[in-house]
């Protein structure tokens, strides 16, 4: 385990030596993405993939986190409005937050939501859990569109600082975290795959009936998995507005959020923590390339496309088939 | 004191006549989700399939958006019963509907809405009759032709679901296939045969409510997802697959949305049903008419 | 002598059915208990109400002692109380080792309060599947087992949780004469080593072979318990078998 974090953080240094050589922002701005959908998709394996419980309320989780920055940014910059003024240098001490808290901070807020929504729905069946997180993304977006402290409808504007000291463009700052929080969910997948919570989340994948006979307490793992899931996706969320410079509800709820964290780790393969990386990388790859050169409408008509040829045709994915293939060649 | 009486007592027809077309909206997941156990969360897509193609030929030809639908309907069960049929061999057989083939319905929508998207772009559609436009008036309640046609239709079209799973012998087995998979096939009737064609008939009446659709509201292609919590609600909180319940808890949310919508403004009408949704999972997941 | 498992009254409905009505029944350490009754008598609610699978509304079920009602399946089996299942239930997407794994993992990990050693589980994985005679098929999944094997997985996984008493929800329906006596010898081994055993069947010849005492149930009531000689000769039993 220990060399395996070591591995995954030399791998995510060389990646970000390797993408300043050339010099070209625009790297970062792309990176960035399917970094981000590193840690989606990731977050999205651990419910979805190692318990069986379809979450379509990414989008709602990772627009927690993206509101809870824009919350608190917004609390910054109006401080001497709404704090008494007695009070207000010590704020102008914290404020305006670093990137790192808010992340916690949003982290903190998606996990709390997850853990709600898990708590008030996994005693039913597993469809009416799915198509709660469908509804928590409507009504968050509803509340959000109704909420003028966050600019409503119309969205908040947020500025990015231009520079980071030493490492020049402030992009570069926000890819490196996102680069870190991919490395931390990656370790927490494979972590929880070979740990006894790994064990207890195949069992009620399974069956929940004979998981439960076995002793799987099995309420108690599906909210851990619902509250590390949602934590993640938070926390993917958080530097969003710094990225995207002005967010509005369309683009933090937007429905490719949760279509790619779902499509990513069904075609890359949801048994392993390496399944939901290669999905981002192929399907993140690929709609930066149709995005750029054809559509964006195209590129996710080709997601569907792609998810519903896997789901039918190749079931566990592009290690699934890996795997399939290998076990046929040692029984020859 | 007048005045908000009025606007209320409107409001609860107006929520009454939406209600009922919810009604023959969520029919389809009422057959599919309550008594199926398919969680076809692509349903909407269909309804809104069923609105574009009814556009398409009112524009183009004229034709009244029912008359349309009620042509195409029987082309729906067709591609109903293939869906359920591909559904069937790669997940169901498998075991594997509760991940997979959630996930294959909702690419199913996702796919529909991106294609009538670069079909048709992202611009409202609407369609022209004689009926839309007038009212009836009834004293001081409005009474819009747009929203009464709709209504009467979608109220003899789920009276024909009502009538079609308590009086014939395949409706019937479509309730059995809910209950007891076992006894229908000591029965000697094979239950995919059943589901296959409940499936289709689900499909069907999507057709039907995409007509109503269009002729109620103008239709964009992401309305379709507003409409996954409205039928999910009242699926659930009809106590799935319980006609009766169905309709009841259609009209409640019909009421409940339009008043939200007349005192609070409709940008709070899209949580209400997803709200209503929420609360009915955590609190009363077994339906208004539940034990 | 208190009794191991000890169920008072206990009673369930399905909304205006009811599957049980005021069942009693005690089984002592290290008995061999047969549960018989035509189908549908509710043989099975009343195992899925010892095992906390389902709640029964009335009466109470006593375990080593302690009180269950109110307690999670995994709780009971926590305590000691297992169960196979009447259809096998394996893990489908694990190995027949990850599938012993479980209970070690979730059931003696928790009872000791202490993680159990990697090598520990191995070995144990491997004596319990030696002892149903499936240790060469570890590493295969539950797909490429038979119907047999099938139910010797189910009994090995319930063994690995350590029980104190066992419940077999008929482990032999559907195999055969050679089949069927294999799985009585593996229960007579068990309850040898000291584990109670609830079996529950349909295969009068194993139930009469293996019950130290018989007890049925007909139409969500005990119509008879004692003897097993002495029950499959009382009067109503006899009529509940072949009719009026």
């Amino acid at each position: 385990m220990p060399l395996f974090i070591l591995a995954s953080i030399v791998v995510a240094i060389v990646i970000f030596i390797l993408m300043r050589l050339p010099g070209i922002e625009y790297l970062f701005v792309a990176g960035y993405t399917i970094v981000q959908y590193i840690v989606l998709s990731t977050a999205w394996n651990i419910l979805g993939g190692y318990c069986g419980y379809v979450n379509f309320g990414s989008a709602a989780f990772f627009a927690l986190g993206a509101y809870s920055t824009v919350t608190l940014a917004t609390f910054g910059l109006q401080l001497d409005e709404l704090v008494p003024e007695s009070m207000a240098p010590y704020f102008h001490l914290i404020f305006p937050l670093p990137i790192p808290v808010l992340i916690v901070i949003g982290g903190i807020v998606s996990g709390i939501v997850g853990f709600g929504t898990g708590y008030l729905t996994l005693r039913l069946r597993g469809a009416f859990f799915a198509i709660a997180t469908l509804a928590l993304s409507v009504v968050l977006a509803t509340l959000v569109v109704n909420w003028d402290f966050v600019g409503g409808s119309g969205g908040a504007y947020v500025v990015r600082p231009g520079k980071f000291p030493g490492l020049g463009s402030y992009m570069q700052y926000l890819f490196l975290l996102m680069l870190g929080l991919a490395v931390l969910s990656v370790v927490l997948a494979r972590w929880i795959e070979r740990s006894r919570l790994g064990y207890g989340f195949a069992a009620i994948r399974d069956d929940e009936l004979a998981a439960e006979a076995s002793g799987v307490p099995t309420l108690r793992l599906k909210l851990i998995a619902t509250t590390l899931s949602g934590a993640l996706m938070g926390m993917a969320g958080a530097p969003f507005p710094y990225y995207i410079g002005y967010l509005a509800p369309a683009s933090a709820f937007g429905l490719e959020y949760a279509v790619n964290s779902i499509a990513m780790p069904l075609i890359g393969g949801t048994t392993n923590w390496i399944g939901p990386v290669i999905g981002t990388i192929l399907l993140g790859t690929l709609q930066q390339v149709t995005t750029v050169t054809i559509s964006s409408a195209v590129n996710v008509l080709l997601v569907g496309v792609l998810l519903i040829a896997f789901v039918i045709i190749a079931p566990n994915g592009i290690v699934g088939l890996v795997q399939e293939r290998l076990r046929a060649r040692r029984q020859k | 004191m007048d005045f908000p009486f009025e606007l209320l007592i409107n409001a609860v027809v107006a929520g009454l006549l939406l209600g009922a077309f919810y009604a023959a909206v969520t029919a389809g997941i009422s057959i599919s989700f309550g008594m199926l156990d398919i969680v076809n969360i692509g349903h909407p897509a269909f309804i809104i399939l069923g609105s574009y193609i009814a556009y398409y030929f009112n524009i183009n030809y004229h034709i009244d958006p029912i008359v349309t639908c009620l042509i195409l309907s029987p082309i729906f069960y067709f591609l109903g019963t293939a869906i359920y049929q591909v559904y069937y061999l790669s997940f169901e057989k498998r075991g594997q509907q509760s991940l997979r083939g959630l996930a294959f319905f909702f690419g199913v929508l996702f796919v529909t809405e991106v294609l009538l998207l670069l079909a048709f772009g992202v611009d409202y559609r609407y369609v022209a009759t004689s009926y839309i436009g007038p009212s009836i008036h009834v004293g001081f309640v409005d009474l819009p032709l747009r929203m009464l046609v709709p209504c009467i239709g979608s109220l003899i079209l789920f009276g024909g679901l009502q009538l079609f799973i308590s009086h014939t012998f395949t409706g019937r087995a479509v309730l059995a296939v809910s209950q007891d998979q076992l006894a229908l096939q000591l029965m000697a009737v094979d239950p995919i045969r059943i589901k296959r064609i409940a499936f289709g008939v689900s499909i069907a009446v999507a057709a039907m409510a995409g007509a109503f659709l269009i002729i109620i509201q103008p239709v964009e292609p992401s309305v379709g997802r507003e409409y996954i919590g409205r039928v999910f609600a009242i699926c659930v909180l009809g106590g799935m697959g319980s006609m009766p319940g169905t309709l009841i808890a259609a009209l409640l949310l019909g009421v409940i949305e339009s008043i939200t919508a007349t005192f609070y403004g409709p940008s709070w009408a899209p949580a209400v049903s997803f709200g209503v949704l929420l609360l009915t999972l955590a609190f009363r997941p077994s339906g208004i008419l539940g034990r | 002598m208190t009794a191991l498992l000890s169920v008072q009254n206990v009673g369930k409905r399905f909304g205006g059915f009811v599957a049980l009505d005021g069942i009693n029944l005690e089984v002592q350490p290290g008995e061999r208990l047969g549960l018989i009754g035509p189908n549908g008598s509710g043989k099975s609610t009343l195992v899925n109400c010892i095992c906390g699978t389902l709640r029964n509304e009335q009466g109470s079920v006593h375990f080593d002692g302690q009180l269950m009602n109110g307690l999670a399946a995994h709780e009971r089996t926590h305590r000691g109380l297992s169960r196979s299942f009447q259809l096998p239930r394996p893990f489908p997407s694990l190995t027949l080792a990850d599938n012993l794994r479980i209970p070690m993992l979730y059931t003696v990990h928790h009872r000791n309060g202490t993680p159990l050693h990697a090598d520990n589980i191995d070995a144990r994985c491997h004596e319990l599947l030696q002892m149903v005679d499936l240790e060469k098929k570890a590493r295969h999944l539950p797909r490429d087992l038979t119907q047999v094997e099938m139910r010797k997985l189910e009994l090995a996984r319930a063994m690995a949780a350590e029980p104190k008493l066992l419940i077999a929800d008929e482990a032999m329906a559907g195999l055969s004469h050679s089949e069927i006596e294999d799985i009585l010898a593996l229960l007579m081994r068990l309850n040898e080593s000291g584990i109670t055993v609830i079996m529950i069947e349909h295969i009068m010849t194993a139930v009469m072979a293996f019950s130290q005492r018989l007890a049925v149930l007909v139409s969500g009531k005990k119509i008879a318990d004692g003897k097993p000689e002495d029950v499959v000769r009382d009067p109503d039993v006899v009529r509940a078998y072949l009719g009026e």
